[in-house]
């Protein structure tokens, strides 16, 4: 008894001696224990700690698929299959490495959503979107560095599509696909860089971003189902929120619940269906890279696909096929103006109007029909349904500050609505 | 940096160590100068590794030209050969199918190869140096896939203005049996012929022109 209680006065000294050293005792405070999240958090709230999950495991067997592989054109396919066959526990790390990925996407997708349904993206949010946004562009460039490492017939001619992308730029455009090649094609210069982006580069930024887009959530708060701001209601003696709740230990346990659920189907995935029948883990890919031989149809990771959807669907015209490129690279980027086109009276979707929720309906059907068609061979009635879809998922943003102007709201509530369960 | 519009001696209550005007524009100098030699180290501290992202003297050097021989090539096959890196085709084509070469003419975005897509020997009807032999880089020239030689003539799924050609799979253009590109397809360029020349009747030299 007195042991347990002596080596607590130890531990606790110990910590002592830190926190007058280092702020452990004030960063916990502020970003758990005394952050205040609304409490009406629902299940769209699951996927940022989520996402922070996958992560965390990207990088981790991330490290330990780094120990046997080779970035080298002679050796990477090789050093893939040794990693499968030879290493002990190396094809359990590389399928959680690659459903990872797509549950990166998948966790990014939802957690996207949640933004745009609730207008999280909105004032004073719009840094913590931008931020969010920036990482999406890191996780695009981490998923397609990283595809070309197996050195695999998809991943070449993924690599090289991409790539070739660059060259339709009017006049340095060829320049600047060698310069990014580092050869005159794709090859084992390419795959060398493609390796220190994949491991290094966009991992540190990626990291760096992850930070600033917390800091700066919490430094706004959250944003809630029903888009109203808490800050609004504090305790006057406190000064706490009064629809707030202490992050730890409110949302930790809620969110280690959804961990839970969450590596349940994941390693599902990873043990019964890392493949998942070719999506996650394309059949062409076991096929050593060829130079010499495209693929009979190629396609991206599912994805990539409602973009790659897009820029097959615009035709070239005046002698260069840039503006499928720029088509693309738009559908992108336009994410970035949300929180300065939706010109709403409220922010979320339980408060707006049959307008908004109709142009919100056709802009996920679009997404999701452009993504199946991205895995599709072209053919021209589906070409021509991509141009439509394209239109449709263009105008969801273009049109936005006219509808969400227009839209017939509903009044938002002074507080967040919540009942007990 | 950008603070120069606060005076110095702001911050000190006593005028003992206030600076005098000529030191306010002497350091203001000082950080100009400064900001320039940094910008000037920053552009030549970053210049090699810009470079060093472009292709190495090695791989410049292994774009050396190769030799092909086209002896033991059957009318309307094609063989390949690996030069910078890239498929190039070395197709035989039949009588018949050079003289299809004209029904596509008015299908093809640029029938008369305008585009400097050939060297100026490959400028003709044909894209070749003899019109049975046709040399060309087996890229296409809208993301660089290889594209699927189809002898059939109107296919179901090429349609009927298809007298045999090249077919890419990624994303669907269509070439006809001289590289030339189909109008409206996503590819914008016939696809590229590379310097050649013969060697006697059996040889093609793939990589350099006749005169080099």
């Amino acid at each position: 008894m007195s042991s347990s209680k002596s080596s607590c006065g130890v531990a606790r000294r110990a910590f002592e001696w830190v926190d007058a050293r280092f702020p452990v005792g004030k960063m916990v405070r502020e970003h758990l224990t005394e952050y205040y999240a609304p409490k009406n958090f629902n299940f769209w709230y699951y996927f940022g700690s989520l996402a922070l999950l996958v992560l965390v495991n990207q990088i981790v067997t991330g490290i330990f698929l780094t120990m046997s592989y080779k970035p080298d054109a002679q050796t990477a396919f090789a050093s893939v299959e040794y990693i499968m066959r030879d290493v002990w526990g190396g094809r359990i790390i590389r399928y959680m490495h690659s459903t990872g990925a797509s549950m990166f996407f998948v966790v990014v997708y939802l957690h996207m959503f949640r933004g745009l349904i609730y207008g999280s993206y909105r004032k004073p949010r719009e840094l913590i979107w931008i931020f969010g946004m920036l990482i999406y562009l890191c996780l695009m460039g981490e998923a397609f560095f990283g595809y070309l490492l197996p050195w695999g017939q998809m991943s070449y001619w993924g690599a090289q599509v991409i790539v070739n992308l660059f060259s339709s730029v009017p006049i340095i455009g060829p320049d600047l696909a060698v310069w990014i090649r580092g050869d005159f094609s794709v090859s084992d210069a390419t795959l060398n860089r493609f390796f220190a982006f994949h491991v290094i580069a966009i991992p540190l930024v990626l990291l760096g971003l992850v930070a600033a887009h917390i800091l700066a959530l919490h430094e706004v708060g959250s944003n809630n189902p029903d888009g109203v701001e808490i800050k609004k209601h504090k305790d006057p003696a406190t000064g706490i929120p009064l629809d707030g709740i202490p992050f730890h230990p409110y949302y930790t346990v809620k969110d280690i619940f959804g961990a839970a659920v969450f590596l349940f189907i994941f390693f599902t995935i990873v043990y019964f269906f890392p493949e998942m029948g070719g999506y996650f883990l394309e059949y062409n890919n076991f096929i050593p890279a060829d130079a010499m031989k495209t693929p009979e149809h190629i396609a991206p990771v599912w994805y990539f696909t409602p973009y790659y959807a897009m820029l097959r669907a615009v035709p070239s015209f005046l002698g260069t096929q840039v503006w499928g490129v720029l088509v693309m690279g738009g559908a992108v980027m336009i994410f970035f103006g949300l929180p300065w086109l939706d010109r709403g009276a409220v922010k979320s979707i339980r408060y707006r109007g049959l307008l908004y929720k109709s142009f919100l309906a056709a802009f996920v059907v679009s997404f999701l029909v452009l993504g199946y068609l991205g895995v599709m061979p072209s053919t021209p009635e589906r070409t021509i349904l991509a141009r439509v879809l394209t239109v449709v998922y263009f105008g969801f943003f273009i049109l936005m500050p006219w509808y969400t102007a227009r839209d017939k709201t509903l009044p938002e509530p002074d507080r967040v609505q919540y009942s007990k369960h | 940096m950008g603070h120069g519009s606060r005076s110095p001696s702001e911050n000190l209550s006593s005028g003992e160590l206030s600076f005098k005007v000529g030191d306010q524009s002497r350091r203001r100098f000082l950080v100009n100068a400064s900001a320039v030699i940094g910008a000037g180290v920053a552009v030549g501290v970053g210049a090699p590794f810009v470079m060093s992202l472009a292709p190495s003297e090695r791989a410049r050097a292994a774009g050396a030209p190769i030799e092909v021989d086209i002896s033991q090539i059957e009318p309307g096959m094609k063989i390949s050969a690996e030069w910078r890196g890239k498929v190039v085709w070395v197709l035989h084509r039949s009588k018949e199918m050079v003289a299809n070469l004209a029904k596509t003419d008015a299908l093809v975005e640029d029938p008369k190869s305008e585009q400097e897509q050939q060297p100026a020997y490959a400028k003709n009807e044909h894209r070749s140096i003899k019109p049975e032999y046709l040399v060309l880089e087996g890229v296409c020239t809208h993301l660089g896939c290889s594209p699927t030689q189809r002898n059939e003539i109107a296919p179901a799924d090429l349609g009927n203005d298809w007298f045999g050609g090249f077919f890419c799979p990624c994303h669907g253009s269509k070439f006809d049996l001289s590289g030339r590109v189909y109008k409206g397809v996503p590819a914008p360029l016939n696809l590229r012929v590379p310097p050649h020349h013969y060697v006697g009747d059996s040889k093609i030299v793939i990589g350099e022109d006749q005169s080099a």
